[in-house]
């Protein structure tokens, strides 16, 4: 079976030209996709690498279960805690993380999805003065500046250079590259900055320092040091130029410029500086987004509760507070007594502390390849890979929804997450419903 | 001067007890005050669960002053929204602390965390240890911090305090992280030690920095002045005058900086 215009749900670019050639249940054949995309396809088909049935552990022993069993126990996990923590919610679909919002509504815990290590202090920082920002198809077809800032696409988001950015012809850009400029910022040459027009490398932990000279600048201001951040003075007016002087400018930032010291700050700069640029000529920012649906995790947040990642519901109504009710933090402080992990691996990436405080606690996770955090998980629960044994929607890094599709059958037994979040909601509603009539009753006896 | 004593027994999770105020004291006998509704994780608890109450209780709340004992880390918005009396903390004081506060007085012996006296519109919040992130700022997306009152730290302030201040005063004894006073519009932040990057993206306002540090490269150097008084307070030695931050349009900001 051939099928064509599969969509990638590996990275935010979410491509979707992919071709896939299935036979007997087994992707055999990819075309189009990058290397990384290939192998999240090909390792998805491969059963040997995934383990198919629910565990519970319990004094050390791995038990396998069935799925209602182990629904059962995260459901009395969920509803016996105090506060707990409903995390990760990017690689999964939107539909799973509508289930999501409900169940954390329900058992009043905290919901927070991989922004809140990733580019939650940029969506802070739009809070406060906007997102001036466009599509990628804009950006084929109109750009002629294109600025890579802490961002490595080349090996982050392997095929955005080729589908939207520098390579493409656009509809005003017929000569694809040789139309377009392409600037890279960053601290080190990096495989992208190699194929850039223009290389420019900041000291590292300057780039707010660098951003404001750069605003100074396009102020009218006349810089009075020969170096800012460890660039010369000469480049930046050369920089400034060449921003003001283009048709339609766009400025990409990842992670280099996101987690630099100074977090939101930094970005709220960049999207001023790029406010200011929109005196002079058209130019726009937009987020190099990690995960595939980590823009639809903050999209879904962001029209249940008004808030986009890090929503706290303990006191019945969502509120919201990066610093105070985000994973990281709640962790840290060790406020969390239970935890729902879903689509994310915190036990690799998150701090040491964070990480000390997850394995004292009762967790769940609920994960399609079984990872480190499964590993010390009380429950863990399979599920099926989205985009490719089940379908739903996604959205790509420029705020675009996609239908992500359905190419081979899961394996027996395995659900979607959509499934195993709805059940696991459904059962907590039923043990909640008992706890407070128990404690109606009680009060009768008092 | 009728006081209220507090006593923390500790909690399991973080507890939000807005109501330790004295606004809300007033005119309620012991027994009453007990009774009042906290927020222990996701459940409602009472507060005499948490806390063992004495004292003596008055009707009118600037007769009042609530003295809290404990290690207070875990529990939230204390004196949120009060307008009169005293509130003496004896211990460090969690996250929120005189969030609001519109008058009165919050005294706090040991460290504050972050997110304390957050769009403080009057009254004086006085912490003698080191406070957290973002001491008097405004909220996740309110263009307006604090407005009006008086703020002193003993000790180090965290980042982005002060942040879009728009009245008042604060002085802070120690260093400050970066980004003290960003988006600053009005009021006066006086830092005695270090500050990296502060006034950044400021309109108004002013910083007194009592060290010798870089500022952005956006600040305008305009002259030296020696003896400067600002807001009632009088600094001996020259002082380098900025005005800033000239990344943003009609930039006004004054930044002295000990030279």
């Amino acid at each position: 079976m051939h099928y064509t215009d599969v969509v990638c749900t590996f990275c935010g670019t979410l491509c979707d030209d992919i071709e896939v050639t299935v036979e007997d249940n087994r992707i055999i054949d990819i075309r189009h996709a990058c290397r990384v995309g290939a192998s999240k396809f090909f390792k998805a088909s491969d059963i040997k690498h995934r383990r198919t049935k629910p565990i519970i552990r319990e004094n050390g022993r791995e038990i396998e279960v069935s799925l209602e069993e182990a629904v059962e126990k995260a459901s009395e996990i969920l509803a016996d805690a105090y506060r707990p923590l409903l995390y990760g919610w990017s690689s999964t679909t939107c539909e799973a993380i509508k289930y999501g919002v409900f169940l954390t509504d329900l058992v009043g815990g905290i919901m927070d999805n991989t922004a809140t290590v990733c580019h939650g202090p940029s969506v802070l920082a739009f809070q406060e003065v906007g997102y001036p920002s466009c599509t990628l198809g804009e950006v084929k077809n109109r750009a002629d500046l294109i600025i890579y800032w802490g961002s490595n696409p080349l090996h982050a988001h392997p095929r955005h250079l080729s589908r939207y950015s520098f390579y493409p012809r656009g509809f005003f850009r017929e000569r694809g590259m040789q139309d377009r400029e392409l600037i890279v910022i960053d601290v080190r040459r990096t495989d992208t900055a190699k194929i850039a027009n223009k290389f420019i490398k900041v000291e590292q932990g300057k780039d707010y320092e660098l951003v404001s000279a750069l605003r100074y600048v396009l102020n009218g201001g006349v810089l009075k040091k020969d170096y800012v951040a460890g660039v010369s003075r000469e480049e930046i007016y050369e920089l400034v130029d060449k921003m003001k002087s283009c048709s339609f400018g766009v400025l990409f930032f990842g992670m280099g410029l996101t987690q630099s010291s100074g977090k939101h700050r930094t970005i709220d700069n960049a999207i001023s500086l790029v406010r200011d640029l929109n005196r002079f000529t058209k130019f726009n920012i937009m987020m190099m987004r990690g995960h595939y649906n980590v823009t639809g995790s903050n999209e879904v947040l962001a029209w249940e509760t008004g808030y986009p990642y890090a929503v706290d519901f303990s006191r019945g109504y969502p509120r919201y507070n990066p610093g105070e009710t985000s994973a990281v933090d709640v962790l840290v402080r060790g406020e969390v007594d239970a935890a729902l992990i879903i689509a994310s691996d915190p036990v690799s990436h998150f701090p040491k502390e964070a990480v000390k405080h997850l394995l004292r606690i009762p967790y769940i996770s609920i994960d399609a390849f079984y990872n480190a955090t499964s590993m010390f998980a009380k429950v863990y629960i399979p599920t099926a890979v989205a985009g490719i044994e089940c379908e739903g929607t996604a959205y790509r890094m420029d705020g675009v929804p996609i239908r992500v599709r359905k190419i081979i059958e899961p394996p027996e037994g395995v659900l979607s997450d959509e499934e195993v979040v709805r059940m696991i909601y459904e059962k907590t509603m039923e043990k909640i419903k008992e706890r407070i009539e128990e404690e109606a009753a009680e009060k009768v006896i008092v | 001067m009728k006081e209220i004593f507090l006593k923390f027994k500790g909690s399991k999770t973080v507890l939000e007890a807005e109501v330790i105020n004295p606004n809300v004291f007033a005119g309620k006998k012991l027994s009453e005050i007990e009774n009042l509704t906290v927020y222990h994780g996701n459940r409602r608890a009472k507060l005499g669960e948490f806390f063992d109450v004495e004292g003596s209780t008055s009707e009118d709340a600037r007769e009042l002053r609530i003295v809290v004992e404990g290690d207070l880390e875990k529990v939230k918005r204390i004196g949120e929204n009060m307008s009169e009396g005293e509130i003496l903390i004896k211990g460090n004081a969690g996250m929120h602390t005189g969030d609001f506060m519109s008058g009165g007085r919050i005294v706090v012996e040991g460290n504050v965390a972050s997110f304390c006296a957050t769009e403080m519109k009057g009254g004086e919040f006085i912490v003698k240890g080191d406070a957290g992130d973002y001491l008097g700022s405004a909220y996740r997306g309110n263009w307006i911090g604090m407005q009006g009152g008086l703020i002193v730290v003993e000790g180090n302030v965290g980042r982005e305090s002060c942040a879009h201040m728009s009245g008042g005063k604060a002085i802070i004894r120690g260093t400050a992280g970066d980004f003290a006073g960003v988006h600053m519009r009005k009021g006066t932040i006086i830092i005695e030690g270090k500050a990296n990057r502060a006034g950044a993206q400021m309109i108004g306002g002013t910083i007194v920095i009592l060290t010798n540090v870089d500022p952005l490269p956006s600040f305008e150097l305009v002259g030296e002045e020696s003896d400067i008084e600002v807001d009632g307070e009088r600094f001996s030695g020259t002082f380098l005058k900025y005005i800033g931050d000239k990344a943003e349009l009609r930039a006004k900001g004054t930044l002295y900086i000990r030279k």
